[in-house]
């Protein structure tokens, strides 16, 4: 699936997108951003604060515990400053 | 609704919006603007999330749309640099009376800070590195309202 990266997560991961291949016992957005921050320390930084990153699957914003299923794209950030 | 780079004229967009309505009674607009923080502040920096930025702010506007009685709504956000002065968001709403016009606006404003994907950066104007701004709990507490 393609993974997006917003704001200071693009910033600390190093990288606007890329392909991932989770494993197949990831289930769930939260267990995906768990697998995520395990793939290196740009990863673990980007992925410090967990509890106020934002997702969304396929465009749609997400809760942590949301199914990943058969999602095609899957965006992470951090809260939005817009407006 | 629109995604765009570049500028926008707030009462130009008003008049093409109401161009031709004659039962608005009461016509809102609300624009945002990049400040300088007292001289502090060089240039903001907005990215967003093309594609989604655009359904949400879609979203909102049907949002709005569905609660109150609207003759005409719309809303544009920009991305990119944005220099002390210009314009950065605006929410239109147009309606028979002023009570739904105004709420409207308020909604929409409320919804685009929490909800649409876009992210300021600082670009501060002396020494100093850059940063993201950070998302504040009183936004969220404005939007949490209209959930209530």
């Amino acid at each position: 699936m393609k993974a997006l990266y917003f704001a200071w997560v693009r910033e600390r991961i190093g990288k606007a997108e890329e392909e991932i291949v989770p494993p197949e016992n990831i289930k769930t957005v939260a267990e995906l951003m768990a697998w995520l921050s395990g793939q290196g320390e740009n990863y673990a930084a980007a992925f410090a604060h967990i509890r106020t990153m934002r997702a969304a699957l396929d465009r749609t914003h997400v809760k942590h515990d949301a199914l990943i299923q058969n999602a095609r794209e899957i965006a992470f950030f951090p809260p939005m400053t817009g407006g | 609704m629109r995604v765009q780079k570049e500028s926008f004229d707030t009462s130009a967009e008003a008049a093409r919006l109401t161009q031709g309505s004659t039962n608005i009674g009461a016509l809102v607009t609300f624009t945002g603007l990049c400040r300088d923080d007292g001289g502090a502040l060089a240039a903001l920096e907005i990215e967003h999330y093309p594609g989604m930025a655009e359904a949400e702010i879609h979203r909102a506007a049907l949002e709005a749309a569905s609660r109150w009685p609207l003759e005409a709504v719309l809303a544009v956000h920009r991305y990119g640099l944005i220099r002390p002065g210009e314009p950065i968001v605006l929410v239109v709403t147009a309606s028979l009376h002023r009570f739904d016009a105004f709420a409207a606006a308020s909604f929409l404003m409320d919804y685009l800070k929490t909800e649409a994907p876009f992210w300021k950066k600082r670009h501060l104007a002396g020494k100093g590195a850059d940063d993201w701004v950070e998302a504040k709990t009183q936004d969220q507490a404005a939007a949490q309202k209209w959930r209530a």
